[in-house]
């Protein structure tokens, strides 16, 4: 009797265990499903590297690579304001902060995470975009650049708690060892400690630019939205995530531009499947070096 | 090797002279037959024991006597918790382990596919290196064991936690307070706790895994002293690296050695002339 | 000599990004707070939108990011937990195993705009849910899973080993010990991953502009199958549509600074709660 309840709990905890499992193949299913329809029509070459994008036109055209350009721009801009801000960040919190700092700039950093991204994309458009118009004589605020700012601004908190993390696996014998050979602290800092913990590190990196690369409110409001060639940072551009943000309310279900829509979903879905096993391998690598297992 | 001995250990002492002595019930006079009881309450025979392909109990045979206090003693690493482990099987925690061999508890196999482990656990209670009380009040710690063992009435609840504190020699610190969280207890205390909240549930051995290591002399003095009064009742089995304890508290001493039963035998033969040279150099501290 | 002119300049830039860190993100939470206080009052905290958006309050739509969270969790959290236990108190160390986590890993990863796609094709055509707050709640409960996941594991793992063999040891059951014993104690910091859960949700746009959005509504939803108004969709709905853009990013600020301080105070708390939690157990 009891030992029949306690199969069936440990039947009942696996199958709910299961639940992530299955969302994540419906989540591929789904968005294969949805956007199969449309290859009929569009061949995936066309697709993937076609530069127009008119899915409303009569002769309606889906070439997505203006949209994955722009994702790609925005996210590099991203990137080079979220790494040295961001690794800048947890090396002082970490290696310079005195204890009492640390124990303030942490958890207000991981509080500061939390802001919402519709939050970063509403500041960018009421406040960034008409300053940075104004300072850089741009024809419009709404940009690139101005999109990548508050990306990378938005990414800083994510990358530092990350970075902090990787840092704190480091273990403290190193720095010891190093000082005792009469290094100072920034040569132990950047020859010991950042070796040591640069696997971790580029783990953060990659989650931040995977975070970056799928964001869609700050894009969606701040990026100016034109589905052309980008030719400068300073034009306007619409990132695949915007795409399909902004247009799906108006793509009628079952439509050509609905499954484009999906399509457009399912690649997004790929690039950060790939950074996030790329992630994973990486910090496991990081692990087995610092000799901490798993 | 261990084999041997062990086997002329039990047969050594299933005489006839030493059945009378057990009948004559004078444990504490000739404590080193006392351990000959009528009945052997667990059976060990070639145990082996696995943690992945490392080999760490090797053919392990030996015989616990009903109402005796066994020590088993040897140098961190012999395999000796892993032994006490395994008489409840607890082993099965960690993962990656395998048994060989078999375990009698009153004449049935443990390891047997169709005894319940659970039961087992039951039986045989177990007291923990480091004092494990839950984070609940010290009421609660002892009535929980009760609780999952079916009962449901609250004035049989109450008299049996009033009576498991009262055996663990803790009633008189604590009666007041039973209410308060139990980690707010001396180290020393919490033992007893632990102590009292295994003994509520009436098992009939009790394995203590080192149970004052992490303790004050004073305390592990009260310890001990409840160990002797216990095996009135209990069948004990005590896992210690400490050889004046195993001394003090134990009939019947076994040591171990890399994962060996290298000698079984009576405590006062095994500290005075033991017969063979690895337990006399670890007696004698020449190492461990 | 050289040495210690490197350094320090190291140092100071260490500082710099740190300063400008903190600069930017304070610069946000200052404006919006400056610009979003004049529009609140207890009339925009509790009226519905008159005069096509360009009057009145934003109730509906607090009232509906409550909803949304509220469904969010109720669905994600006995799942999350419930996965913990699992990986944590069942699970035999097995290929099945550390395929869960690994979807688990990448769930975590997927971008929140994809959860959106999947929640229009799964809930809101195959289920026939419509746009609504059942469709946009299981939308965004997935969406949490794996944080929950991730913050009740932390949890069950920190219950020391100890504690279990002393209950098994009693003769407890597998599940009598995983519900009286390691449940119990592992409860604050489930519910620390919980309340930070609460504040991610309620922040989330993407996953419910497809699913249960709604610019305007005239009163409160009225059921699981209504549409609703939320916070952070309002926002962009202000800025994106309508006809009087003046009158509307003024609502938009006050929506902005309720939802700021919400995330903010919700999260502030379970880290702060995490914070003790953690400290009292490294004894």
């Amino acid at each position: 009797m009891q030992r029949l309840r306690e199969k069936i709990y440990r039947w009942i905890f696996t199958i709910l265990a299961f639940a992530s499992l299955i969302f994540l193949v419906g989540i591929i299913l789904f968005l294969f499903k949805e956007s199969l329809p449309l290859f009929r029509y569009v061949p995936v070459g066309d697709f993937l590297l076609g530069t127009a994008w008119y899915p409303t036109h009569e002769e309606a055209e889906f070439g997505i690579l203006p949209l994955i350009v722009a994702s790609l721009w925005v996210t590099l801009g991203a990137l080079v304001i979220c790494v040295p801000l961001g690794v800048g960040s947890a090396l002082y919190i970490h290696e310079l902060a005195s204890a009492r700092q640390r124990a303030f700039l942490k958890p207000l950093i991981e509080i500061l995470a939390s802001i919402p991204s519709v939050v970063y994309g509403f500041f960018g458009m009421v406040i960034a975009a008409p300053f940075l118009q104004q300072l850089l004589k741009l024809p419009t605020g709404l940009c690139a650049f101005t999109a990548s700012v508050m990306l990378g601004i938005m990414a800083v908190p994510t990358v530092t708690s990350i970075a902090e993390d990787a840092l704190s696996c480091v273990p403290n014998s190193f720095r010891e060892a190093s000082l005792a050979v009469g290094a100072n602290r920034w040569q132990t800092l950047t020859q010991v400690v950042l070796p040591a913990a640069g696997s971790g590190i580029s783990t953060a990196i990659i989650l931040g630019m995977s975070r970056a690369i799928g964001e869609t409110m700050t894009v969606l409001m701040v990026a100016g939205g034109a589905a052309v060639m980008p030719r400068s940072f300073f034009d306007p551009v619409r990132p695949m995530t915007s795409t399909i943000a902004a247009e799906m309310g108006e793509a009628a279900v079952g439509s050509l531009h609905y499954n484009a829509l999906f399509s457009i979903g399912l690649i997004l879905f790929l690039i950060t499947l790939i950074f996030n096993i790329l992630a994973e391998i990486i910090s496991r690598r990081f692990r087995l070096k610092l000799g901490l297992g798993r | 090797m261990s084999n041997n001995t062990t086997k002329k250990f039990i047969n050594d002492h299933s005489t006839e002279q030493a059945k009378k002595e057990a009948i004559l019930r004078k444990p504490q006079v000739v404590s080193q037959n006392q351990s000959v009881s009528v009945k052997t309450k667990i059976r060990v025979e070639n145990l082996n024991f696995f943690y992945g392909n490392v080999k760490a109990l090797n053919n392990i045979n030996l015989g616990v006597a009903e109402n005796s206090v066994t020590a088993i003693i040897g140098p961190s690493g012999c395999g000796k918790s892993t032994f006490i482990r395994v008489l409840n099987r607890m082993n099965e925690l960690v993962p990656h382990t395998r048994v060989e061999g078999k375990v009698f508890l009153d004449g049935h196999n443990i390891f047997d596919p169709c005894c319940d482990v659970v039961e087992i656990r039951r039986k045989v209670g177990m007291v923990f290196q480091k004092p494990n009380p839950f984070a609940k009040s010290i009421y609660e710690n002892i009535a929980y064991g009760l609780r999952v063992n079916g009962l449901k009435d609250p004035n049989v609840i109450e008299e049996k936690v009033i009576q498991s504190l009262e055996k663990a020699a803790l009633l008189s610190e604590v009666k007041d307070r039973l209410h308060d969280s139990a980690l707010r207890l001396s180290g020393g205390q919490q033992q007893r706790l632990c102590i009292a909240r295994c003994l509520a549930v009436e098992p009939s051995v009790i394995l203590f895994d080192e149970p004052c290591a992490s303790l004050d002399p004073i305390s592990t003095a009260k310890i001990e002293e409840l160990i002797l009064d216990l095996k009135k009742q209990y069948t004990i089995v005590i896992v210690t690296h400490n050889m004046q304890q195993a001394a003090r508290v134990s009939d019947v001493t076994g040591f171990f050695l890399m994962g060996e039963l290298i000698e079984f035998g009576p405590t006062e033969k095994i500290f005075t002339a033991p017969s063979d040279k690895r337990t006399e150099a670890y007696i004698t501290g020449r190492f461990g | 000599m050289r040495k210690d002119i490197t350094q320090k300049l190291g140092f100071a830039i260490l500082t710099l990004c740190l300063l400008i860190t903190l600069f930017f993100l304070g610069a946000i939470i200052f404006f919006i707070a400056i610009r979003g206080i004049p529009a609140i009052s207890w009339e925009f905290l509790t009226q519905p939108p008159r005069r096509a958006m360009t009057e009145g309050g934003v109730a509906p739509a607090i009232v509906g990011t409550f909803y949304l969270t509220l469904g969010a969790i109720a669905f994600a959290l006995p799942l999350g937990v419930a996965s913990a236990i699992y990986l944590n108190e069942y699970s035999p160390r097995s290929f099945v195993v550390n395929i869960i986590r690994m979807s688990i890993n990448n769930l975590a990863g997927v971008p929140s705009v994809v959860f959106g796609l999947f929640g229009l094709a799964l809930f809101v055509k195959f289920f026939n849910f419509g746009v609504s707050i059942l469709s946009g709640s299981l939308t965004l409960g997935i969406l949490i899973l794996p944080l929950i996941i991730s913050a009740s594991q932390e949890a069950l793992m920190a219950v020391p080993q100890s504690h279990r063999e002393a209950s098994l040891a009693l003769g407890a059951t597998h599940w009598q010990t995983i519900k009286n014993i390691v449940l119990p104690e592992a409860l604050p910091g489930i519910l620390t991953g919980v309340i930070l859960s609460i504040g991610r949700v309620a922040g989330e746009t993407a996953p419910i502009l497809f699913t249960a959005a709604a610019f305007y509504m005239r009163g409160f939803p009225r059921s699981l199958m209504s549409e609703t108004m939320a916070l952070p969709y309002h926002i962009y709905a202000l800025m994106t549509e309508g006809t009087r853009p003046d009158k509307q990013t003024t609502i938009a600020y006050g929506c902005a600074l309720i939802l700021l301080v919400l995330v903010l105070c919700v999260s502030a708390i379970a880290i702060i709660l995490r914070q003790k939690h953690r400290s009292s157990y490294v004894q």
